[in-house]
């Protein structure tokens, strides 16, 4: 029997994705973009931290495809190299806001009481912060590096997951299935993380989504004020730091291809964000 | 079932802002002390003697339980006392005053403008969906949120100032060579306005004119958003169907009584935008050199000098916690539910 289904929910899924291109088209961006970040440093020839004397703010050629920067390094190889620690960072502190948000929020909403006055209480005082601003603070009193941006996304994003994840748990606790585990045994712990815990995560996908691309907007906003990651090392917010004096003269490259590249992603994670809220929750489709 | 007063509600959410205040002062004092490097080195200065610090750290009261130092913390705070620039040597409290309006200044021209663009797209969008106009507002509505704000800057000061001319040279609120109207109220057109001076209105204007455009279009996408979602809503409602069938014109039944309806969920969205428009502000005063509170706290950030950055933080939080007090007791106003429900 459940040869006859695999095929069938496949194509139901095949026929989902043709009816939104949009999506697939965001899809393939990403898997693109994740190419680029994985296998893109390997392939290059030039080296992202080689200082050119003689081709200092040269606009895009054969040789140099997104020009050079003000020391004269080559723009397209640092954006390569920039894909792949942007992503890491914003993976990483979704990861842990994801973790660690879900389980607490989980808990929250399946136990009520004390725990969840607790968990609110928390939410409340991290949403009272305007949320780059907490970031910035957080950053200034742990030390300027690349692992506390990761923190301080992770930390800002919180309230989001805890929120969410409390809201589904809760919905759940009093569900037929809930009350069959219980009957059968299970102990509220089994009962949080095998039959409820599963049961909360599709919608907190979408939110991972379009919490990538915020991260990612966060990341380069911070190293853009010069907070995190510190030159020389390229990073998308950092190249457009370092081009925007140039701009004002002239030299729209330096700024401008780091820029896009960070746009494009953003983009492309907000789409498959907009796209998988869709599949999941057909009501939302408009 | 009894009208709720709306004062008892406004009480009781005035009171609700209160544990939350005491949060954000908790957080601020934690993230203050664990500061990187000591507060006593830097004001011993280059005196290399271990008794000379502990004589700063001693009259700071670093050396106090951390209890008696928080006190000591909220004391400062209730007399309006941030500590001071190390770099400027002044009053962080003073230094933040008198920034304040340029920031507010470019905040409330920003979102002005964002509305007055993002609530027509949105109503325009929700009376067609499926329309070209409608998945037009859709897709720019994702890229507007995918934007860097620093990047639309930069990407405007080149269009329009290095390419076209037209915008003037982004180096703040006013050209260093022109002497600024006498300072009344802080925001410089208005300042200008008072004191007569049209040509230096028109100045300060467009000095402005960018920067606010950047932010602008930073809030458009989720006003839009919002806008077009909950007129939808509204439009498909059983009222709005029965004022069509009694006849009402249509422009005054959508923007009377629809558009009335459906920017309640709007006014709630305000929060999310206030607190990313108090970041995003941050980063479009950098682009800009805009004088306001955030490159004071970024200034004083590259030389090493905290505590204006968390003094910034700190007042920029108190005011989100305070502008969200406003938003809710407004709501409360607005929409009798609310009250019920509360």
């Amino acid at each position: 029997m459940s040869a006859s289904i695999a095929p069938r929910r496949r194509s139901a899924l095949l026929f989902l994705l043709r009816g939104n291109p949009v999506t697939c088209a965001a899809l393939v961006l990403f898997a693109a973009i994740v190419a680029v970040a994985a296998i893109g440093p390997l392939l290059l020839v030039s080296d992202p931290l080689a200082t050119h004397a003689a081709h200092t703010l040269e606009a895009p050629s054969a040789e140099f495809w997104c020009g050079t920067d003000e020391v004269g390094r080559d723009v397209f190889a640092r954006i390569v190299v920039a894909a792949r620690l942007d992503l890491v960072i914003a993976c990483a502190a979704v990861a842990i806001s994801f973790a660690i948000g879900s389980v607490l929020g989980g808990a929250a909403g399946f136990f009520g009481g004390w725990v969840d006055a607790v968990t609110a209480r928390i939410v409340d005082t991290l949403m009272a912060f305007p949320l780059f601003l907490l970031a910035m603070a957080i950053i200034s009193a742990l030390g300027n590096n690349t692992a506390n941006v990761v923190y301080a996304t992770a930390i800002v994003n919180l309230p989001f997951y805890i929120r969410m994840a409390r809201a589904e748990a809760a919905q759940r606790r009093g569900a037929g299935f809930v009350e069959a585990a219980r009957l059968g045994g299970a102990g509220s712990a089994r009962v949080l993380f095998a039959h409820v815990y599963p049961n909360i995560l599709p919608p907190l996908m979408v939110q991972i989504s379009l919490n990538l691309g915020w991260a990612i907007l966060n990341a380069a906003g911070l190293s853009f004020i010069g907070l995190g990651v510190r030159p020389p090392t390229p990073e998308w917010g950092i190249m457009v730091a370092d081009g925007a004096a140039d701009i004002v003269s002239g030299a729209w490259w330096v700024s401008l291809f780091p820029g896009l590249a960070l746009m494009l992603t953003v983009f492309c994670f907000n789409l498959i964000g907009d796209g998988l809220r869709d599949l999941l929750d057909p009501r939302l489709r408009s | 079932m009894a009208r709720p007063s709306p004062w008892r509600y406004v009480g009781r959410r005035i009171l609700s802002a209160l544990p939350v205040l005491a949060g954000v002062v908790v957080i601020t004092f934690v993230l203050t002390r664990m500061l990187p490097g000591d507060p006593a080195l830097y004001y011993a200065g280059q005196v290399d003697s271990f008794q000379a610090v502990e004589e700063v750290r001693h009259r700071m009261g670093l050396d106090r339980p951390l209890p008696v130092q928080f006190v000591a913390y909220v004391g400062d705070l209730l007399h309006g006392d941030l500590g001071q620039s190390l770099s400027t040597g002044q009053s962080v409290g003073r230094e933040i005053v008198q920034r304040l309006p340029a920031s507010f200044e470019l905040m409330a021209v920003a979102l002005a403008v964002g509305m007055a663009l993002a609530i027509p797209l949105g109503v325009a969008a929700a009376t067609r969906p499926g329309s070209l106009l409608d998945h037009a507002c859709r897709v720019t509505g994702t890229a507007g949120v995918s934007l860097p704000t620093f990047f639309t800057g930069l990407v405007l000061i080149y269009v329009l100032y290095y390419l076209l001319g037209i915008a003037p040279a982004p180096v703040g609120r006013f050209p260093s060579f022109m002497r600024p109207p006498p300072s009344v109220t802080g925001l410089l057109t208005v300042d200008c306005l008072l004191a007569g001076d049209f040509g230096k209105f028109r100045v300060a204007c467009a000095q402005l004119a960018l920067p606010a455009l950047t932010m602008a279009i930073f809030t458009l996408a989720p006003l839009m958003r919002m806008t077009r979602a909950s007129m939808l809503g509204v439009l498909s409602s059983e009222f709005v169907r029965q004022a069509r069938a009694n006849g009402m014109p249509w422009p005054r039944l959508l923007f009377g009584t629809a558009l009335r309806n459906a920017m309640l969920p709007v006014v709630t969205t305000m929060g999310m935008i206030a607190s990313s428009m108090l970041g995003a502000n941050v980063l479009v005063e950098r682009v800009f050199a805009w004088p306001g509170v955030g490159s004071y706290a970024l200034d004083a950030m590259v030389s090493l000098d905290y505590a204006p950055l968390q003094g910034f933080v700190l007042t920029m939080s108190v005011l989100y916690v305070l502008i969200n007090l406003l938003i809710d007791v407004l709501y409360g106003i607005i929409d009798p539910r609310v009250r019920f429900e509360a």
